[in-house]
């Protein structure tokens, strides 16, 4: 498939969203459940508006872990979207489902918590982030450049499918630009 | 709980049932614990899912299943203490409508496998008020094992998804399903036609 053969409206612009739309449509997934966040409005906005993709909310981040998971077994490639503090919800379904299965689980997290956090419990909940990840030695990537971007994006989607391992991509407030303090 | 004049059935008696009715290859997830040792026990098919794990997720794991396939009827066993840990699933679904789900609630009120303890729910929630709350209007108890039977007939020919709560007791499960789970969902997806063995 050609890198660069279609541009729908939102994803040609070289913003970070439109290389994520454009790295997932290259890579055939199109199922995308989420529990929503500010810093992913854009994403989302355009996901929901590009007929390729199924896009829609969850109650929760695990839900939408056993959705991709069912998905994915049934043929059909879906990736998660979620913010930092969604992420700590996932321990028992990763170690239960995701790992064990051997489920190519692809996760996207907008990263909250540094950088100019300005909720305490945000902050706490982004540490223990990647101590889970790497509890279970699971693979992920702190994107904060956006030339970097599409590379660690669509070669961790490829890794995560023929290495049958989660994925989880968390996007740095260096590459999104994160949420500030506003009142 | 308002569960008129149904009978109390039993778990295994109920779900081999359902699997005497699957002549079209349809997906069975069956949810953690007794749900999926019965379902196990029931006699293994390449369409079925146990899991192992992450309580409460059968719906959603099933839903995605049905997302995957829309040609393939898709049926999700839960028990009612799995269903309370996700109850948002329920209208996750019915906003989605797949037309080929089916789910199936197995409601004794307890946390049997644990040592029987009554759920929050147990004398006070009523599982299919909470599932047409939800979205899903296509749901019922099952009055008796007929019943229960004609209500499955009446969800592989729908439209909509469909919610069918049966009470049981409070037997443990039959069997015990082998705890490989590279290997369970290596055969599902042979069993989906997704891929071919090695």
């Amino acid at each position: 498939m050609a890198i660069a053969e279609q541009q729908p409206q939102g994803s040609s612009d070289g913003s970070w969203h439109g290389i994520v739309l454009q790295t997932l449509k290259r890579n055939e997934i199109n199922l995308i459940p989420y529990v929503p966040d500010r810093v992913l409005t854009p994403l989302i906005k355009n996901l929901h508006a590009d007929p390729f993709f199924t896009t829609f909310a969850t109650a929760r981040e695990e839900e939408a872990v056993g959705i991709v998971a069912g998905a994915w077994m049934g043929g059909r490639r879906g990736a998660v979207l979620m913010q930092t503090s969604g992420f700590a919800t996932l321990a028992n379904v990763l170690a239960s489902l995701a790992v064990p299965y051997q489920i190519p689980l692809i996760m996207l997290v907008s990263e909250r918590g540094t950088l100019g956090e300005f909720n305490y419990g945000q902050s706490l909940v982004c540490r223990t982030m990647r101590p889970v990840l790497d509890s279970l030695a699971l693979e992920h990537h702190t994107i904060t450049r956006l030339d970097e971007l599409e590379f660690i994006a669509d070669r961790s989607i490829k890794q995560a499918v023929t290495t049958q391992a989660p994925v989880a991509l968390i996007l740095s407030p260096l590459l999104t630009g994160g949420k500030v303090f506003d009142k | 709980m308002n569960t008129g004049n149904t009978k109390v059935m039993n778990r295994f008696d109920v779900t081999s049932r359902l699997i005497a009715k699957l002549k079209h290859e349809e997906a069975v997830i069956g949810g953690i614990g007794n749900t999926n040792f019965d379902l196990w026990a029931a006699g293994h098919r390449p369409q079925n899912f146990y899991m192992l794990g992450s309580m409460g997720l059968a719906f959603p794991i099933a839903l995605g299943v049905a997302l995957a396939q829309p040609d393939r009827r898709v049926f999700a066993l839960e028990g009612d203490g799995s269903l309370l840990m996700q109850l948002g699933a329920l209208s996750t679904i019915a906003a989605l409508k797949p037309k080929n789900l089916t789910m199936i609630v197995m409601d004794n009120g307890i946390y049997q496998i644990t040592g029987a303890q009554p759920t929050p729910a147990a004398n006070v929630a009523d599982i299919v008020a909470i599932a047409i709350g939800s979205g899903l209007a296509s749901s019922a108890w099952a009055a008796d094992e007929k019943d229960f039977e004609r209500l499955v007939d009446g969800a592989m020919a729908a439209s909509e998804p469909s919610l069918i709560a049966v009470r049981i007791d409070d037997k443990p499960g039959v069997g015990t399903t082998r705890r490989d789970p590279v290997q369970i969902r290596e055969r599902f997806m042979h069993g989906l036609g997704v891929r071919d063995p090695l």
